[in-house]
């Protein structure tokens, strides 16, 4: 950083820093997470029930798996959260590292749903 | 795939909603979703490359982006998930991360402004993801034929083409059936 009083123009201060730097600071700075894609629809499922948090722990570590104690797509994590998609990304490879979650990642990319789950989806639309 | 396994990890079904600025994204979303519409924050890792083009469209955060999404719980095992993309040619890094492990798009036209939707367009027949376009009936907006769209479009003979008011939650869900009646002849194509 360099003198505050004189912001670059690709610096964020103020209300520009808010949103970014606290979730930054969450994931000490990473910004990918240390395994797992974790596609934006992958089914989070907590494989413990922790009551107590570990050191390592954020708080949100703990929300996450407070959230998850039925299955719940990363996108909605997110969105429930609050945090960016990316830092939920990086604690949650925090989480599938010690075992504390599992994770349904969707069929490989080019694949197609089997045509069974698509007639379910299709009835399901149409009995709604 | 594990659908109808004994676990109660529900099988996740992906949707793309995409179409140009305005055509009526976040209205489908928000009309057919159980939940109302949802919201991801997108920290941009990268600079945009180029300058908006959106003259007169009021200045929005170049440090994030959000992204709207919707959920409709089918069953217990299944659920469908519908993600509206970034309407801006600098974000098209989040759609090849949108677009994995998608089963189809839904391409909304707005028949004002029909270029609009060529970028999604081209991008789903690019990727060789299976997709619908929805012509959103605008109050006001010229009526065409479904005919005329889709010559308009150079839309490959097999793509289908449907109207659709994107604010009823009918009328979503009928498009979301075309595009998985279309998806599932497509996989059956493919697997043929």
């Amino acid at each position: 950083m360099t003198d505050r009083d004189e912001p670059k123009d690709d610096e964020w201060v103020d209300d520009h820093a808010g949103p970014v730097v606290r979730p930054y600071a969450m994931t000490r700075g990473r910004t990918r997470p240390s395994r797992g894609t974790f596609n934006r629809i992958a089914q989070v499922t907590a494989a413990v029930t922790v009551t107590t948090p570990d050191v390592w722990m954020e708080p949100e570590h703990l929300a996450i798996l407070r959230m998850c104690r039925h299955p719940l797509s990363v996108a909605e994590l997110a969105a429930h959260l609050d945090l960016p998609l990316g830092t939920v990304r990086v604690m949650l490879g925090d989480l599938l590292d010690r075992h504390l979650v599992q994770v349904r990642e969707p069929d490989p990319a080019g694949t197609h749903p089997s045509a069974d789950i698509i007639e379910a989806a299709i009835n399901g639309l149409r009995a709604l | 795939m594990a659908y109808g396994h004994s676990d109660d990890v529900p099988t996740a079904i992906k949707i793309l909603i995409a179409g140009g600025f305005g055509a009526g994204k976040t209205t489908m979303v928000g009309a057919v979703s159980e939940t109302g519409p949802l919201r991801t924050e997108e920290v941009l890792t990268e600079a945009g490359a180029g300058v908006d083009s959106l003259t007169g469209v009021e200045t929005k955060s170049t440090t994030t982006v959000a992204l709207d999404f919707g959920r409709i719980t089918i069953s217990p095992q299944l659920v469908l998930y519908l993600f509206g993309t970034p309407g801006q040619d600098r974000f098209w890094f989040i759609w090849d991360e949108l677009a994995l492990g998608a089963t189809g798009a839904v391409v909304l036209a707005d028949t004002r402004r029909l270029a609009d939707c060529f970028p999604s367009i081209d991008y789903f027949e690019r990727r060789g993801t299976p997709f619908v376009v929805a012509v959103n009936c605008f109050d006001g907006a010229r009526q065409y034929e479904l005919d005329e769209l889709k010559l308009a479009l150079n839309l490959e003979s097999d793509v289908p083409i449907v109207l659709c008011d994107a604010r009823q939650r009918q009328s979503g869900k009928d498009v979301l059936i075309a595009l998985l009646q279309h998806a599932a002849r497509v996989g059956a194509a493919v697997t043929a």
